[in-house]
């Protein structure tokens, strides 16, 4: 395998990583603001957002990616692969996180949420100095481990022609009529990414055990 | 209104995706499961050697994606003279991932069952095979359902990534249509809904089977 396909492969690689992050940028907030509808009860968009999470996290992200990037532009809207990956990555991790921050939410102590209440809190004032700190310890892990996962479910934007790690590793394959190397280095690297993310991981949890003094 | 009409007349696509899909899940399953608790054995009770060894194997198929792993067994395999036609690649991968992440789900249930029963089932003489066939294996089984439900899930979605290694699954057939008749949102509806009806059922199942353990515990 020469240089330059180890390259193509490397920022084949470095595609993954950042659609993997664009879409966890997106997705983390945008988990919790569907689990505050629900959490909140807004009746009408409280059922909207149990079928949308239902639906998505049903729906395999390689049919949820060609849903995006062809009917969209029948509703007039012209996407490129790149968007309606990132689109679709986000979306799809959201209803997953959606859940994780709802499980945190529901099992939030009551009191200290009328305690804030009792001390003239707002709303929203609960929300950000009482119940977000919280909660977000605590969905941390669960959080990560739905970034993996998304990281790993990644490849599946190759389907609308994104040349991310695996589809550079087949091409070269299919070019060089030896397909074990390039999907050998495409498995290291991958490797590589999922470790340093577990890693990551670990540090966080590790800091937040020392910084706040209990395990979450 | 026109794509539905397009689908209706394609339905024999649909339905033979739809029964790929679930032959494949319901195989690999199958076989995922056997061999996830042959795995879990070594995992548990075996020497440093063979838990590490093992830990390697399950820690390396857990940090793969899916299909990369597939491309490796469709793609790969012919160069060392294993050819296989999509449908069985796609099996091989399924049940290659599967018995991974299986054996690793028995493997943490099975650690966390009471030492009791086991120490109990020892004293009234089971050994060997009689104390994993009527002891440690059934609450094994029913310890770890809903973590074996979402598995299956994720198996499901899973087997959407063989249609890009060309096996007639159900969002090949939603693909299939549109590209021919450029129809993109009544085939690719389609298609969720099957997925949306599939995972709807094996949640059903979980919940039976919790149900059951809940009974059984209780009785």
């Amino acid at each position: 395998m020469s240089l330059a396909a180890l390259l193509t492969i490397v920022t084949g690689a470095a595609v993954t990583a950042l659609l993997s992050l664009s879409g966890i940028v997106i997705g983390v907030p945008l988990g919790l603001l569907l689990a505050l509808v629900r959490w909140a009860r807004l009746s009408f968009l409280n059922a909207f957002v149990t079928v949308f999470v239902s639906l998505v996290r049903s729906t395999p992200i390689v049919t949820l990616v060609l849903f995006v990037f062809f009917v969209l532009p029948t509703l007039g809207l012209e996407v490129d692969p790149v968007p309606a990956a990132v689109a679709t990555l986000a979306v799809n991790t959201s209803a997953f996180n959606c859940e994780i921050w709802r499980g945190a939410l529901m099992d939030f102590p009551r009191e200290q949420r009328d305690a804030a209440r009792a001390f003239g809190m707002t709303r929203a004032m609960t929300f950000w100095r009482i119940v977000f700190p919280q909660v977000w310890r605590r969905s941390l892990p669960a959080l990560v481990n739905e970034m993996t996962t998304l990281l790993k479910a990644t490849p599946a934007v190759a389907v609308i022609g994104i040349v991310e790690v695996t589809r550079a590793a087949s091409r070269i394959g299919a070019a060089t009529y030896d397909p074990l190397p390039p999907f050998a280095v495409a498995t290291v690297l991958y490797t590589l990414v999922v470790l340093i993310f577990v890693q990551g991981q670990r540090r966080v949890e590790r800091h937040m055990a020392i910084k706040y003094g209990y395990q979450t | 209104m026109n794509g539905v009409l397009i689908v209706w007349e394609q339905r024999q696509l649909f339905v033979n995706g739809l029964l790929n899909t679930i032959s494949l899940v319901t195989v690999a399953a199958a076989v995922a499961i056997l061999f996830g608790a042959l795995f879990a054995v070594p995992l548990v009770n075996g020497g440093k050697v063979a838990r590490r060894a093992g830990r390697g194997v399950v820690d390396f198929f857990r940090s793969v994606p899916f299909l990369l792993l597939a491309y490796i067994v469709y793609y790969g395999l012919p160069t060392v003279g294993l050819r296989l036609p999509a449908w069985w690649a796609g099996l091989l991968t399924l049940i290659l991932y599967n018995s991974a992440y299986m054996a690793e789900i028995f493997r943490s249930a099975w650690l966390n069952l009471p030492q009791e029963q086991t120490e109990t089932g020892r004293a009234f003489g089971f050994a060997g095979m009689g104390l994993y066939r009527w002891i440690i294996f059934p609450q094994v089984a029913l310890a770890s359902a809903p973590v074996v439900g979402n598995q299956l899930i994720i198996m499901i979605k899973d087997t959407a990534f063989l249609m890009i290694i060309t096996v007639p699954e159900i969002t090949f057939a939603a693909n299939f249509v549109n590209a021919n008749y450029f129809v993109p949102f009544a085939p690719f509806a389609l298609a969720v809904l099957l997925y949306w009806g599939l995972c709807v059922l094996v949640e059903l199942g979980v919940h039976r089977v919790g149900a059951a353990a809940a009974a059984r515990r209780h009785a």
